[in-house]
C-alpha cells in the first residue's frame, strides 16, 4: 500500500446541503437522547436498588429531566471572587463542544438513497477516525481542567488535577486497546471498521481489547467507579464545585454525551455498528435503529456498574490504569500483530 | 487462653486476595458477582411505599394523634374533666377547663365536663400517658400521624377535632403481620 493512497475513501459526493441536513439531524439526535438517558438512569439504577426512581413528574416520570431544566435555568448564575472570568464560562462550553465533535464521525448506518443523492448515514467518513476522536477526548479534558482551575478554588482545582492524571492514564490503554482493531481492519475509518467485521464481529477476537476500551471508557466518560474527578465525599464535586445553574447543566449535559458517544464507538468498532448476526440484511433506514440498540444496551451497562461498583481509590485507579490495562493492551496489541502477520 | 467465639462467629464477606495476574482475574470475578448481585435486584421490585397514595400500615398499639370518646349508646362525652391527663403530661401540652354538666345541658356521664379540652400537638411527645392517666379511657392514641401543618396555631386541637372522626382512616396492620 503505498503511502499517497488514503486509508479511507468517500466514492461518491455528497451535496452541501445535505451535510448541513445530516449535521443538524445527528445534532438533534444526540440532544434528544441526553433527557432520556437521564431519566433512564435514575429508573434503571432505581430499579437496580429495589426503588422507582422518579415517577411523579408527569407520565412515568418522563417529564423529570424537563423539570430539572427550568430549576437549573432559574438558578443565579454566581462565580468566585477569585475565578477568572471569561475562562470560567468559556470551559463547559469546550466540554460540550468536543463531546457533540465526536459524533460527528460515527457511523449510524450504510449509505442510503436520500431525496435522490447518495448518502450516508454519518456525519463525515474520514480516513482519521479513531485518531480524531482521540484528539478531541485530549481536548475535552481542557474543559475539565480550565474549569477546575478558572473556579479559583481548591477542591475544583484538586478535581480536576485528578482528571488530567485520569484522563491520561486511561487514553494511553484506550488508543493501544484500539491499535489491534486497527490492524485487523486494515483501515482508519469508522465505515471501513465496520464494514471489515461483516464476517465477525471484533468483540469475538479481540474481547481483550473491548474490555480494556470498555474500561478506560469508563475512566474518560468520569463515570463511576472511576469518578472520584468529582467524588463528592472528599472533593464536593471535583471541578463542578464552583458551577451552578446553567453552567453546571453544560457539564453534566458534556457528562452524558460523552456516555453516548462512547457507548456508539464501542457498538461501531466491537459490535458491528449496523451490522446484524446470521446474515440478516435490513433494508438501510432500519441501521440507525440497530445502532442505537447496541448502544442502548451499552448505555444500560453503564447504568448497571455504577449501580454496583464503589468508586475506586486514587492509588487503586492509578495502579488499574498503568499496572493493569496498559500491560494488557500492549500485549493484545502484540498478539494481534503476531498473528496477522502469521496468517499472512 | 485463646478465646474462642462458639456460635456467635459471624462469617465476613472479604474482598478477593490482591496481587499480580490472578489478583487481576480474582477481582474481574468479584465484579462479575457484584454485577449478578445488582441485577437480581430488578426481578425482585420496588419494595417503596408509594407514600401520599400507599400509607406505612401502623401497629394497633401505635401512638398516633390523640381521640375522645362519646358513649356509643347515650353519646355523651366520656371525659368528666378532671384534668388527671393534664397533670400527667410531661410536655405540657393538654389544657383542660371543666365545667358543671346540669340538667339542660348534659355534656358529659359525670358530675362536670371538658368545657375546654385542647391538646398542643406542636409541643406533644406522644408518650401515651394522658391515656395511662385517664379513668374513663376517655382520651386515647389513635392511629394517625399526618398531623403536619403550616401554622402552629392549627396544631392546637380543639375538643370538636379531637372527637371527630378522622378524614382518612390510617391502614391498621394485619394481626401477626
Amino acid at each position: 500500500m503505498s503511502a499517497l493512497i488514503p486509508l479511507a475513501d468517500v466514492a461518491y459526493v455528497e451535496p452541501w446541503w445535505m451535510q448541513i441536513l445530516k449535521s443538524i439531524v445527528i445534532f438533534l439526535v444526540g440532544l434528544q437522547i441526553l433527557p432520556i438517558m437521564i431519566v433512564a438512569e435514575r429508573k434503571i439504577l432505581g430499579r437496580l436498588q429495589n426503588r422507582y426512581g422518579p415517577n411523579r413528574v408527569g407520565p412515568f416520570g418522563a417529564l423529570q429531566p424537563m423539570a430539572e431544566i427550568v430549576k437549573f435555568a432559574t438558578k443565579e448564575q454566581f462565580r468566585p471572587r477569585t475565578a477568572i472570568g471569561w475562562l470560567f464560562a468559556f470551559a463547559p462550553v469546550i466540554s460540550i463542544l468536543t463531546a457533540v465533535a465526536a459524533l460527528a464521525i460515527v457511523p449510524f448506518g450504510d449509505t442510503a438513497d436520500i431525496f435522490g443523492t447518495k448518502t450516508g448515514l454519518y456525519g463525515i467518513d474520514v480516513s482519521i477516525g479513531p485518531l480524531y476522536l482521540f484528539a478531541f477526548s485530549a481536548v475535552a479534558f481542557y474543559g475539565i481542567m480550565l474549569g477546575g482551575w478558572a473556579s479559583g478554588s481548591k477542591y475544583s482545582f484538586l478535581g480536576s488535577m485528578r482528571a488530567a492524571a485520569q484522563l491520561i492514564s486511561y487514553e494511553v490503554s484506550q488508543g493501544l486497546a484500539l491499535v489491534g482493531v486497527l490492524m485487523t481492519a486494515q483501515t482508519l475509518s469508522l465505515v471501513g471498521i465496520v464494514h471489515a467485521q461483516a464476517g465477525m464481529w471484533y468483540i469475538v477476537p479481540q474481547v481483550v481489547g473491548f474490555i480494556i476500551f470498555l474500561v478506560a471508557g469508563f475512566a474518560e466518560t468520569n463515570r463511576p467507579p472511576f469518578d472520584l474527578v468529582e467524588a463528592d465525599a472528599e472533593l464536593v464535586q471535583g471541578y463542578m464545585t464552583e458551577y451552578g445553574g446553567t453552567r453546571m447543566v453544560a457539564y453534566l449535559f458534556a457528562e452524558y454525551l460523552n456516555v453516548f458517544v462512547i457507548s456508539l464507538v464501542v457498538t461501531t468498532v466491537y459490535l458491528g455498528g449496523w451490522l446484524l448476526p446470521f446474515g440478516i440484511d435490513p433494508p438501510t433506514w432500519v441501521d440507525p435503529f440497530v445502532v442505537l440498540f447496541k448502544m442502548s444496551l451499552f448505555i444500560f451497562f453503564f447504568f448497571w456498574i455504577r449501580a454496583t461498583l464503589p468508586r475506586l481509590r486514587y492509588d487503586q485507579l492509578m495502579s488499574l490504569g498503568w499496572k493493569v490495562l496498559l500491560p494488557l493492551a500492549t500485549l493484545n496489541t502484540l498478539v494481534t500483530a503476531v498473528i496477522l502477520v502469521a496468517a499472512y | 487462653m485463646p478465646w474462642t467465639p462458639g456460635d456467635d462467629v459471624i462469617a465476613v464477606q472479604r474482598a478477593p486476595q490482591p496481587g499480580g495476574a490472578g489478583g487481576v482475574y480474582r477481582a474481574f470475578g468479584e465484579t462479575l458477582r457484584g454485577l449478578k448481585t445488582t441485577f437480581a435486584r430488578i426481578p425482585e421490585g420496588p419494595t417503596t411505599l408509594q407514600y401520599p397514595e400507599e400509607k406505612t400500615p401502623v401497629y394497633p398499639r401505635f401512638r398516633g394523634r390523640h381521640r375522645l370518646h362519646r358513649f356509643a349508646d347515650t353519646g355523651l362525652e366520656k371525659c368528666v374533666g378532671c384534668s388527671l391527663c393534664a397533670a400527667a403530661c410531661p410536655a405540657d401540652c393538654i389544657r383542660v377547663v371543666a365545667a358543671e354538666n346540669t340538667p339542660e345541658n348534659r355534656v358529659s356521664a359525670g358530675e362536670r365536663y371538658a368545657a375546654v379540652y385542647e391538646i398542643n400537638l406542636s409541643r406533644c411527645i406522644f408518650c401515651g400517658y394522658c391515656e395511662v392517666a385517664c379513668p374513663f379511657d376517655a382520651i386515647t392514641m389513635g392511629n394517625d400521624y399526618e398531623m403536619s401543618d403550616y401554622h402552629r396555631p392549627d396544631l392546637i386541637f380543639t375538643k370538636e377535632m379531637l372527637l371527630a372522626e378522622p378524614f382518612e382512616r390510617t391502614p391498621l396492620r394485619a394481626e401477626g403481620e
